[in-house]
């Protein structure tokens, strides 16, 4: 049977590893190629790289960091930020990424996923779910825009619509959570795995093992974590022993 | 060592490249028949659907060459859907017929999994198996072979039920899961085939 996946996340800009609270107040966090080598024998499962570039010579750097990137890497690659079109998802698969993140773009023009999807497979076409706790009563909306837009769509019915759209694996990210260490938002990550069958990435609020537990038993198939990771205080292989002696089937 | 790799199109072709370069093979790209059919080595990566990439190989006129070499027992290394394309047919594309080495069937994975399978899962060798130990490797699939035909050995892995992780046969090696994303143990089993150790 599948294992749960501990997938670190490198938040890129420029070409540097970037790390903020709720993607604002940004800090430098090493190379991408260090940090990559360095998480794949620590034990991680695979790895994803965020494009938080500002500016169109920054996503020329993802790019780059891509195809450095894939040279030392012998686990899945997942790269998303700045995505817009068919084109981009393949010069970022061209370059030696294994899947695409698509956020903003497939928001704006949901048919972008079924293009990516038709053109590289389902298995290639991620989609990159933003959602907050509604302001004005029960459930999550779709944020966008690095989190700086409330669209007013319901996140389920996103998850729903995108996966039926072709996008054959959700990273489902809680903006209330991003970089707080608060743990998972549980009830968010239920509520997506009971609308779709595609594996579910959690991510945003892990400080430790115990939330990486919780996560998997709220249905999450995998698990993001980058602060955690970039400052030392723990490698995927050893929170995958807290998991295992929790009776969670991992990688080893 | 050199490695020819057909160039069937897109998706994930740099990654292959990338892992042969970790096990230090000398990767040259090729879709031209006369390589396909004399190359001392051959990997045939996987990429989109069953119909449309046979479409490709029919329009490359590659499908005698890599037919007669996966026969022959020829050193071929196929990947994730290049061990599909050996089946006759597959759910897939219905009315697409594959390379016929094998029989098939391909199905759909059905039942309480996800779909598609994307993760790490447990392969686990059957007797017989030259190329294949037991650990971990990477999957990526919506479908599958269901059973290791009669004249191959292999590997199966579990996901609602057991299924193909690798087929045997020669120096013939298909793997449903993706060896240069699986980690040292998928860099361990390449750099074996590669250097013809098994």
């Amino acid at each position: 049977m599948l294992t749960v996946r501990i997938v670190p996340c490198l938040d890129v800009r420029d070409g540097r590893v970037v790390k903020g609270v709720q993607f604002q107040g940004l800090r430098d966090a090493g190379d991408p190629v260090e940090r990559a080598l360095a998480y794949e024998a620590g034990g991680g499962d695979e790895l994803v790289i965020l494009d938080v570039s500002a500016t169109t010579e920054g996503r020329g750097h993802a790019v780059e960091t891509t195809r450095a990137v894939r040279r030392v890497l012998g686990i899945p690659l997942t790269v998303g930020g700045g995505v817009r079109r068919v084109e981009d998802a393949g010069r970022l698969l061209d370059a030696g990424a294994d899947k695409v993140g698509v956020n903003t773009a497939a928001v704006d023009e949901p048919a972008l996923l079924t293009a990516i999807a038709t053109r590289y497979g389902a298995q290639c076409t991620i989609l990159a779910l933003d959602a907050a706790r509604r302001l004005d009563g029960p459930g999550w909306e779709v944020v966008t825009r690095a989190g700086r837009h409330r669209t007013g769509m319901d996140a389920v019915d996103w998850a729903r619509e995108a996966t039926a759209r072709g996008a054959g694996e959700i990273l489902l990210t809680s903006w209330d959570r991003d970089g707080t260490r608060a743990g998972y938002d549980l009830s968010l990550i239920a509520a997506i795995r009971s609308t779709v069958a595609v594996p579910v990435i959690a991510s945003g609020g892990a400080a430790h093992a115990g939330h990486l537990v919780e996560a998997v038993h709220a249905g999450a198939d995998a698990l993001l974590a980058a602060s955690i990771f970039h400052d030392g205080e723990t490698t995927p292989a050893t929170l995958k022993t807290t998991l295992a002696a929790a009776g969670v089937k991992v990688r080893t | 060592m050199k490695v020819h790799v057909v160039r069937t199109g897109v998706a994930n072709l740099a990654s292959v490249l990338a892992g042969l370069g970790r096990v230090g093979a000398e990767a040259v790209l090729t879709a031209a028949e006369e390589e396909v059919r004399h190359a001392d080595r051959l990997v045939l990566p996987g990429v989109g659907a069953f119909g449309a990439a046979m479409d490709e190989l029919v329009r490359l006129g590659l499908v005698d060459a890599l037919r007669e070499r996966v026969q022959a027992g020829r050193p071929t290394f196929t990947i994730c859907l290049g061990l599909q394309l050996l089946a006759r047919t597959s759910e897939e594309t219905p009315g697409a017929v594959g390379l016929g080495v094998i029989e098939g069937p391909v199905t759909r994975f059905t039942g309480a999994v996800r779909v598609p399978q994307m993760g790490w899962n447990e392969v686990v060798p059957e007797p017989g198996s030259r190329w294949i130990t037991p650990g971990f490797a990477y999957f990526a699939n919506t479908f599958k072979v269901d059973r290791i035909p009669a004249g191959w050995s292999g590997a199966l892995a579990d996901h609602g039920g057991p299924f193909v992780a690798a087929l045997e046969r020669g120096d013939v090696l298909a793997c449903q899961f993706h060896p240069e994303l699986s980690g040292p143990w998928g860099a361990a089993l390449m750099q074996r085939w590669v250097e013809g150790r098994c």
